[in-house]
């Protein structure tokens, strides 16, 4: 990347900021390829790995709803579809949720953090390595004979252990085979970030100084160090039962298939707030800076990210209200579910608190956060309503679940992700993005994502259960609606691949602080030098101090912009 | 749950919904701004209310006593939900019209970090809301007491059913005329009801009104779920177990039973036809099944229409087909 000077707009009072320093090391593309150790290109490789991964799931889920636009099963064979779905739901969040969130907290957090580095970069560096081993694994199950696994991707046995092509080597043992390397990558990826968060803080920076964002990459994180491993023995026992013949979970050797539901869900539920806890603190990062307002109670907002961790572990059975599970069961744990929105409803309410009475800048970041909080706040309540048994035995295994999900993952985490690649983009990449192509962005997948989930909703009502090939003809039209969205939700990609390749390739040049940020991130040059701080900063005063005077570093460097200096800022603010 | 109860609960989140527009306790106190937010609340209110009552709208027909008490929680859940989304975008989309910033306005909002009073409202609304819905939810559970056991062993819920309810009440069982349960058989993909009294086995499952219906769920292969929506009703079926499952069909007609835990290829094939009919014409279908001699009846798999794309991906073989008296003669006509 050059250091070319900025053009001075004509509009500004003053010449900007614009000599960036010199970057550390080289930025050179190539790095992006190599196995390096280096914590920003792990980021970058994983984002971008994960990135492709998300096209090609995309891809399977567009198929899937090309089957569906018509009742009879005419597009695909059954055995294809449920291999799509299979394989959809395992890339989509094994190869492109997990590895995109490491990415970015790999960037960030230790820029946020005041840290050179993370604690055990070579562990960083194999927890990334595993990412395209164990992806190409289960890429290669579409290739072997028999297909891939088509037992969905929670894999309950019995139908995960039929395995009706009778070899050793089928798609359910190399699904299970990468569910199990995928934990162990993201425990490796675990145990560095919550090192790097516990031990390696800049001077000063106490809890509670410490960024939304940290905190909730340190609480999802934490889930993973706890619940991953009940997952990754379940698959190991799953793999044992299809392939040597053991007898945990196979009903016909005395097996107990429910005891796997149980091994499942006490990680692949709290899984998913692995995922929304960073995007959660995505929106607590992103509302403050365009809205120009301090979070609003920082403090209880990121305590009630803890409290989603302890709820989250003691909230499985939802998954399993109409399984083999006892009346006392549903109702204690239907309880417990209760329970988790009220740390969540907390954070819903900060942030709207946040935004309301600031000065909005609606950018394609600010959009996306807030597309992204509408839609986690219609998640929410269609959540409620799941957490109650006597409704959600109704909908359970409907398209009313499939509805709520994908507005918490499509809905709020994609994006989220979205609006933290547009606000961090210019620190990333040094350049600015095309804020038009963004916008369209945002139009297309924001109108998409609601076309193909609401719905969902009435069709769960109705009773249309999910993973159907074929349905009977009364679910129609709502299934013609929501496949015309999937396939707009598939063209909203082109604007947004289109505006990242040619805005990194020849976009403006950012500055170190486009978006007049408070953190320290921004207090380095874009892209961030080699490691990030050449004098480790000293941190005086908590997070998001906007609409104050107090500087966040004792020793800032010279020159560099701290709390709200007039006319040190670069176009993107302001516009 | 009565409507004055639910009023109380409405004006508990109108409180919530007010301070949270608001960030200056002395702009609060003026008093067009109280009538202003009073008035948005009632407007919510209203609005809340009318979707709960559209909420009947979105559910099948109201086959079971238990549909009737589901449906009653969604329609209450649905206007709480309501009220809050409309609450919460309605203040996110003012703040994005009307609280932007002027082109090149470099400075900041308000520096406000909180408001402890503000915050501890909008913790302690959510959590009486929740154990609202979590009482209303336990009681309505109880009430359907779907798998037997659980009623009479886990606190009941005393004196909850409505003293004028006629309908017959689920767990309200009729002692001493209690016909052994029907057996549901679930397979690789069929499904077979078998009364064991009359020796009769049939892929349509019959069932009189106005009784509670008693099932013995078994599977003989992998997971399947017993769903008739109509009924709002499901319970997965796990092979090596036996599940006593019950429910009470209020309305004659022919209902969707649908295999709602996914079970290989050819489950979304996997349906069949609930008729819920008059005491005489069950007895009579009972007698007519039962002079019939058995015959093979077919596999869903061997029904089921291909795709055109085929990538000769596996699957297993498909359950022999049930020996049964009775097969549907019209499979698609249901409500």
């Amino acid at each position: 990347m050059s250091n070319a000077t900025l053009e001075v707009k004509p509009d500004q009072q003053e010449p900007k900021q614009n000599l960036t320093p010199e970057p550390g090391a080289p930025e050179n593309w190539r790095r992006v390829f190599t196995l390096s150790s280096y914590l920003k290109v792990i980021g970058i490789q994983y984002i971008v790995t994960a990135f492709i991964f998300f096209l090609f799931g995309g891809l399977l889920a567009m198929v899937m709803r090309g089957e569906l636009i018509t009742p009879e099963a005419d597009l695909v064979d059954r055995t294809v579809y449920n291999g799509l779905f299979t394989m959809h739901g395992t890339i989509m969040l094994f190869m492109w949720t997990f590895p995109m969130l490491n990415g970015l907290a790999n960037y960030l957090v230790p820029l946020q953090i005041g840290a050179r580095d993370t604690a055990f970069p070579r562990i960083n560096a194999i927890a990334f390595w595993l990412v395209p081993v164990f992806g190409v694994i289960l890429v290669a199950s579409f290739f072997i004979p028999g297909g891939p696994s088509q037992s969905g991707w929670w894999a309950y046995p019995p139908v995960s252990l039929q395995n009706p092509t009778g070899n050793l080597i089928n798609g359910q043992a190399l699904w299970l085979v990468a569910v199990a390397l995928s934990g162990v990558s993201s425990i490796l990826g675990a145990v560095n970030l919550v090192t790097t968060i516990f031990r390696m803080r800049a001077p000063g920076m106490t809890w509670f100084k410490m960024p939304a964002f940290c905190w909730t990459v340190l609480s999802a994180q934490m889930i993973q160090l706890i619940g991953l491993p009940a997952l990754t023995a379940g698959a190991v026992m799953l793999l044992l039962d299809l392939t040597v013949g053991t007898s945990f979970f196979d009903p016909s050797r005395g097996g107990d298939p429910v005891l796997y539901q149980h091994f499942f869900w006490f990680y692949s539920h709290p899984a998913v707030y692995v995922i929304i806890l960073p995007i959660f603190g995505v929106f607590s990062e992103v509302f403050p800076v365009y809205a120009r307002k301090p979070l609003f109670g920082y403090k209880v907002v990121v305590v009630s990210s803890l409290l989603i961790t302890l709820f989250s572990l003691v909230v499985w059975v939802h998954h399993m209200f109409a399984s083999g599970t006892p009346g006392w069961m549903r109702m204690l744990f239907m309880f417990s579910t209760m329970a988790i929105s009220i740390p969540t409803g907390i954070k819903v309410f900060a942030w709207v608190a946040t935004v309301w009475g600031g000065k909005l800048r609606l950018t394609s970041g600010m959009l996306f956060a807030l597309g992204g909080l509408t839609t986690f706040l219609f998640a929410g309540i269609t959540g409620i309503m799941l957490a109650s048994t006597p409704f959600d035995i109704h909908v359970n295994n409907t398209y009313f679940v499939v509805g709520h999900f994908h507005y918490v993952i499509n809905g709020a985490v994609v994006m989220g992700f979205y609006a933290a690649i547009y606000h961090w983009f210019p620190k990333m990449t040094g350049r600015m993005y095309y804020e038009g192509l963004g916008k369209l962005h945002f139009a297309l997948t924001f109108i998409g994502i609601n076309m193909i989930f609401l719905p969902m909703h009435p069709l769960g009502l109705m009773g249309m259960p999910r993973r159907v090939a074929s349905y009977d003809p009364e679910f129609a039209f709502y299934n013609v609606i929501a496949s015309l969205g999937g396939f707009l939700l598939g063209v909203s990609t082109l604007p947004f691949i289109l505006n990242m390749l040619s805005s990194w390739v020849r976009g403006e040049e950012a500055g170190d602080n486009p978006w007049r940020a408070i953190g320290l991130e921004w207090l380095v040059s874009s892209p961030p030098p080699h490691e990030n701080f050449e004098e480790i900063p000293v941190i005086v005063s908590p997070p998001y101090g906007y609409g104050s005077d107090e500087p966040l570093v004792s020793n800032e460097p010279a020159g560099h912009p701290v709390g709200n200096p007039e006319g040190s800022t670069a176009e993107g603010a302001l516009a | 749950m009565s409507s004055e109860q639910e009023q109380i609960k409405k004006q508990q989140i109108e409180n919530n919904a007010e301070p949270e527009r608001t960030r200056d306790l002395g702009r609060v106190l003026n008093w067009r701004r109280i009538v202003g937010l009073s008035a948005l609340a009632s407007a919510n209110f209203a609005i809340s209310f009318w979707m709960g009552q559209q909420a009947y709208g979105w559910l099948p027909p109201q086959a079971s006593s238990e549909a009737v008490l589901v449906d009653k929680l969604f329609s209450f859940m649905t206007a709480v939900g309501t009220f809050i989304f409309i609450g919460v975008t309605g203040t996110l989309l003012y703040s994005m019209i009307y609280q932007r910033a002027a082109k090149y306005d470099p400075t900041d909002g308000p520096p406000i970090e909180g408001n402890t009073k503000l915050e501890i409202v909008w913790t302690a609304v959510p959590i009486m809301l929740i154990i609202w819905i979590g009482t209303v939810s336990f009681q309505t559970y109880d009430q359907m007491s779907l798998l037997e056991s659980f009623a009479p062993a886990v606190m009941q819920t005393v004196g909850t059913v409505p003293l004028d309810q006629k309908e017959a009440v689920p767990g309200d069982l009729e002692q001493g005329k209690q016909e052994p349960p029907i057996e549901v058989h679930s397979r690789q993909w069929s499904w077979e009801f078998r009364y064991p009294e009359q020796n009769v086995s049939s892929t349509e499952l019959h069932i009189p009104v106005n009784q509670r219906a008693r099932f013995k769920l078994t599977s003989d292969d992998v997971l399947h779920g017993f769903y008739v929506p109509a009924f709002r009703v499901k319970q997965d079926i796990i092979p090596g177990r036996e599940i006593d499952f019950s429910f009470t069909p209020i309305r004659e007609g022919r209902y969707r039973l649908r295999d709602s835990q996914y079970s290989g290829t050819y489950f979304a094939s996997n349906q069949t036809n609930v008729v819920v009919e008059s005491e005489e014409d069950y007895q009579r279908w009972l007698a007519s099944a039962a002079a019939t001699t058995p015959y093979a009846a077919e596999n869903m798999a061997v029904k089921a229409e291909e795709g055109s794309i085929n990538l000769g991906w596996a699957t297993v073989q498909p359950a022999p087909a049930p020996m049964v008296n009775y097969t549907s003669s019209e499979e698609d006509s249901y409500e």
